[in-house]
């Protein structure tokens, strides 16, 4: 079982007080965009075994939505941050570089 | 109609190993602003007469309490009568601050949660850690009640005060109810 803390209300929140809000930092192509980039938006997902970032929403709780770190072959956390990051801050990434030596995710490693 | 406010299961109450009362009509009033800001914190304050609540804090000062919900938020909790003048009162003192005042009294029922085992019969509903050390008098909780979203605070070391929207309030006093009943005692805490 998942038990995140939520960056607002701090709250070590389990799982069922929680709703999964999918894949973290996408970038949002609208009109105008390539087909290519909006079909990427749309549908293009990671689907890692290993570090992954998601959003999750305090939905039985504070209401507010927030990032979280993890291993999806674990379920270890490596921490949760603030969903107004376009990116994972420094201090999360050092926490899983120090788990997960030389981890890749997008772009961002 | 009747002018005479009614509340959802109009004061229903259960004694079982726990005692479980729906508490009648509240008065709830919904602050929203940016609680961050000392301006915003002593307005509120200042209206109210209470301190503002640290986070999962709640405050009170006789019939008046401050809940804290989110980052973002309040809940004064008064008597039914008094919220709209309060709430007058607490617009008042924000005016020209970016904030939302409401008086939320009839959207949500409150009960109240009382005995020597009363952490237990929250702790069979709530996946939340009622132990002594981790929750006390003045913390407040948001969390899942069953199936229902609701939130709790204890008001002393005997006594919960749970709310949950006026539409679930039947729900809430079923569930419970059925945790509090005789010989359903776990003795953990």
């Amino acid at each position: 079982m998942l038990v995140l803390t939520c960056p607002y209300c701090g709250v070590a929140a389990e799982e069922t007080e929680l709703h999964a809000g999918g894949e973290a930092h996408l970038k949002r192509f609208g009109p105008g965009a390539s087909d290519e980039d909006f079909t990427g938006y749309l549908f293009g997902r990671e689907n890692p075994k290993g570090v992954h970032f998601e959003r999750w929403l305090h939905a039985n709780g504070c209401g507010k939505w927030f990032h979280a770190a993890r291993c999806t072959a674990t379920l270890e956390l490596f921490g949760t941050y603030s969903a107004q990051l376009t990116e994972p801050p420094e201090p999360i990434r050092k926490a899983i570089s120090a788990k997960r030596p030389g981890w890749r995710w997008r772009e961002f490693s | 109609m009747s002018d005479i406010p009614a509340s959802a299961l109009n004061a229903a109450r259960y004694a079982g190993y726990v005692t479980v009362a729906e508490m009648g009509p509240q008065g709830m009033i919904t602050i929203r602003g940016n609680l961050r800001s000392t301006r915003f914190r002593k307005a509120v304050a200042d209206a109210t007469g209470l301190t503002c609540p640290k986070q999962r804090r709640i405050e009170r000062k006789g019939d008046i309490a401050l809940a804290w919900m989110s980052p973002d938020e309040l809940m004064v909790m008064c008597p039914h009568a008094d919220a709209p003048a309060l709430a007058g009162a607490v617009m008042a003192a924000l005016e020209g601050m970016h904030s939302l005042v409401q008086v939320m009294s009839d959207a949500r029922a409150m009960f109240s949660i009382s005995g020597a085992d009363a952490r237990e019969v929250l702790a069979k509903l709530a996946p939340v850690d009622l132990s002594p050390d981790a929750f006390g008098p003045g913390d407040l909780r948001r969390t899942r009640l069953a199936q229902i979203a609701a939130a709790f605070w204890m008001e002393d070391t005997e006594e919960f005060r749970l709310i949950c929207f006026r539409s679930v309030a039947g729900y809430a006093y079923g569930v419970l109810t059925n945790a509090a009943r005789p010989g359903g005692e776990v003795g953990y805490f």
